[in-house]
């Protein structure tokens, strides 16, 4: 491109314009997630901290850490304690039922894997409301589940709006999230290495044990975070299934902004809930190197 | 793989791969069935009907939802694909000062749970629209702009993800080529790099799509009072109570997600036959040259 000899200089300079293009390009994206995402971040950070007027306005002075304190309250500790341990059966059960799952699609032949991959890919980007919203009507009083129950001579399902309807609701939302990664894990799996274990005598649970679940270990951590994070923060499901008495995380701080108009306690609750998911994906990656 | 353990196992993996399909489909498939019940019970079959459909059509509710969804969906995703897009091109093509921090700042808004964006979207508008005030004398509200504002800047993360996988997957010596051969930027772009990418490009897009029709938290959080999408409505609705006008609502929002995978599906053979193509660089660079 250029006609004389190329001088170091000459390619500092290059260089330089080059990655002055790129910041360029990218610049529309930074302005906007810096004006919409990162500004926004920092003023919940800040509301955290600040009190409340007596008629529930949030006052922006007299900075302190009452929200935080709150934390504390055993009331609060007993949501995030149930929001946690929900959150973890999900991604408990989700593993279980996905992995055999994922197993059988990734050893069918290459066109059955396509059309097994598809079935699960349909429901992933299907309207999650409306996903959530067919178990409303399945597990209604007088809904199908229980018509199905009677018609055998047992009694109607009572489920809806306990904890078990709002786990069903979240196993059922997002078990491709673990299928997926999974799949994608033992897909890419060196057969080979299972059939050498095989042939140095490893029982068939031996070599899955030592060698097929480790090798599948990324599908796993990146599963089992895909799974407990969306759970942890649920809204949306335990509101349609849940009951009023068991208050999950997502509905506790919705519920400071739209009813209670607490917004420097729901602040402090978001980042109490990013701090346990932080912790929880930090814990899924040591585990995960931890077998490899 | 013959002996009757293994078989005994291959055959419990079928039926576990059997029943998650039913779980997965049965609720669906039951959720469209009872959309064409003529009943006012949402779940007892009396005799099939267009009833619901009809009412919902008629409903201005409904409708209004409808073309406010649409609306939003498709003006978000125009602007955070082409944003999104040059982001993946700026993140996996170029190496700057702070870009690893901005990589970072671009991940965020995917991790971050919805119920945080939608707080943190709040109190933002809340915020601005008090500030502008008190200067300008403008008095702003919430509406249709702050949800595409606030759909906008989730769907920039997501659309350059999916392309950013795509641009990993072609090898940039095909650019270089172009270049040699004397193209400008411009026609590199759009003769070498888009036309690779577009599968990515468009990949993007559906995604976008999808989240922001399917979005309930943040929206209802950002939406002023009569600007309301049709999920946020139909939430609304699901809370008070079930009807069989909403299981002909939900049909046709899942058949709209229907639609989306069925492009999406269409667009990834299209990706593969594409990819014969890129094996052939040679072709490529014609196209170019001429």
């Amino acid at each position: 491109m250029t006609q004389g000899p190329v001088t170091p200089e000459l390619e500092r300079a290059a260089e330089k314009a080059e990655s002055r293009r790129g910041l360029l390009i990218g610049l529309p994206a930074y302005a906007y997630l810096i004006l919409f995402f990162a500004i926004p971040l920092v003023l919940v950070f800040v509301y955290s901290f600040a009190s409340r007027s007596s008629t529930g306005l949030t006052v922006l002075e007299d900075w302190n850490l009452d929200s935080y304190r709150r934390l504390a309250d055993p009331l609060v500790i007993e949501i995030f304690v149930r929001s946690f341990l929900l959150a973890l059966i999900t991604t408990a059960i989700c593993l279980l039922v996905s992995y055999p799952f994922a197993y059988y699609i990734a050893t069918r032949g290459p066109s059955m894997r396509n059309i097994l991959l598809v079935l699960v890919m349909i429901p992933f980007w299907s309207n999650f409301l409306v996903r959530t919203y067919a178990w409303r009507v399945i597990l209604g009083s007088d809904g199908i589940a229980s018509q199905i129950s009677q018609v055998f001579g047992g009694e109607p399902v009572r489920v809806l709006f306990t904890s078990t309807a709002v786990l069903i609701g979240l196993v059922y939302g997002f078990l491709p999230f673990m299928v997926l990664p999974l799949y994608a894990a033992l897909e890419r799996l060196d057969w080979n290495l299972v059939e050498a274990a095989r042939d140095l005598y490893a029982s068939g649970w031996a070599a899955f044990r030592k060698v097929t679940f480790p090798l599948s270990m990324p599908g796993v951590v990146a599963g089992s975070i895909l799974v407990f994070i969306p759970s942890l923060g649920a809204y949306v499901t335990p509101a349609i299934l849940g009951g009023a008495r068991d208050v999950l995380l997502g509905d506790y701080i919705v519920s400071q902004f739209l009813a209670a108009r607490n917004w420097p306690f729901g602040s402090a609750l978001s980042f109490g809930v990013m701090f346990v998911m932080l912790l929880a994906t930090i814990f899924y990656f040591r585990v995960g190197a931890k077998s490899l | 793989m013959s002996d009757p353990a293994n078989r005994r196992v291959g055959r419990v993996l079928g039926i576990n791969a059997w029943l998650v399909y039913v779980f997965l489909y049965a609720p669906i498939a039951l959720l469209i069935v009872f959309s064409f019940n003529d009943n006012n019970n949402v779940s007892i079959w009396t005799e099939p009907s267009l009833r619901w459909y009809r009412e919902m059509f008629g409903n201005d509710e409904v409708m209004g939802a409808l073309r406010n969804s649409l609306l939003v969906a498709l003006v978000s995703t125009l602007v955070a694909t082409v944003i999104g897009t040059a982001l993946a091109i700026s993140l996996e093509r170029y190496r700057y000062r702070g870009r690893g921090t901005l990589d970072g700042l671009a991940y965020l808004p995917i991790i971050i749970p919805d119920v945080t964006m939608a707080v943190m979207l709040l109190i933002f508008f809340f915020q601005a629209f008090g500030i502008l005030d008190s200067l300008t004398g403008i008095r702003l509200t919430s509406g249709l702009h702050t949800i595409i504002l606030a759909h906008i800047a989730f769907n920039i993360s997501f659309v350059a993800v999916v392309v950013r996988a795509r641009i990993a997957q072609f090898d940039s010596a095909l650019e270089e080529a172009a270049a040699d051969l004397y193209a400008t930027r411009w026609q590199t772009f759009r003769r070498v790099t888009f036309p690779l990418i577009l599968p990515g490009v468009a990949g993007g897009a559906l995604l976008a799509l999808t989240l922001s029709l399917d979005d309930v938290v943040v929206t209802q959080f950002v939406s002023g009072a009569g600007s309301t999408t049709l999920p946020v409505y139909v939430f609304g609705l699901v809370r008070r109570g079930v009807t069989p006008l909403i299981n002909a609502v939900s049909v046709v929002m899942l058949a709209a997600s229907m639609i989306l995978i069925g492009i999406s599906l269409g667009l990834q053979r299209g990706a593969t036959v594409r990819g014969q193509k890129i094996a052939d660089p040679a072709s490529l660079l014609e196209d170019v040259s001429a």
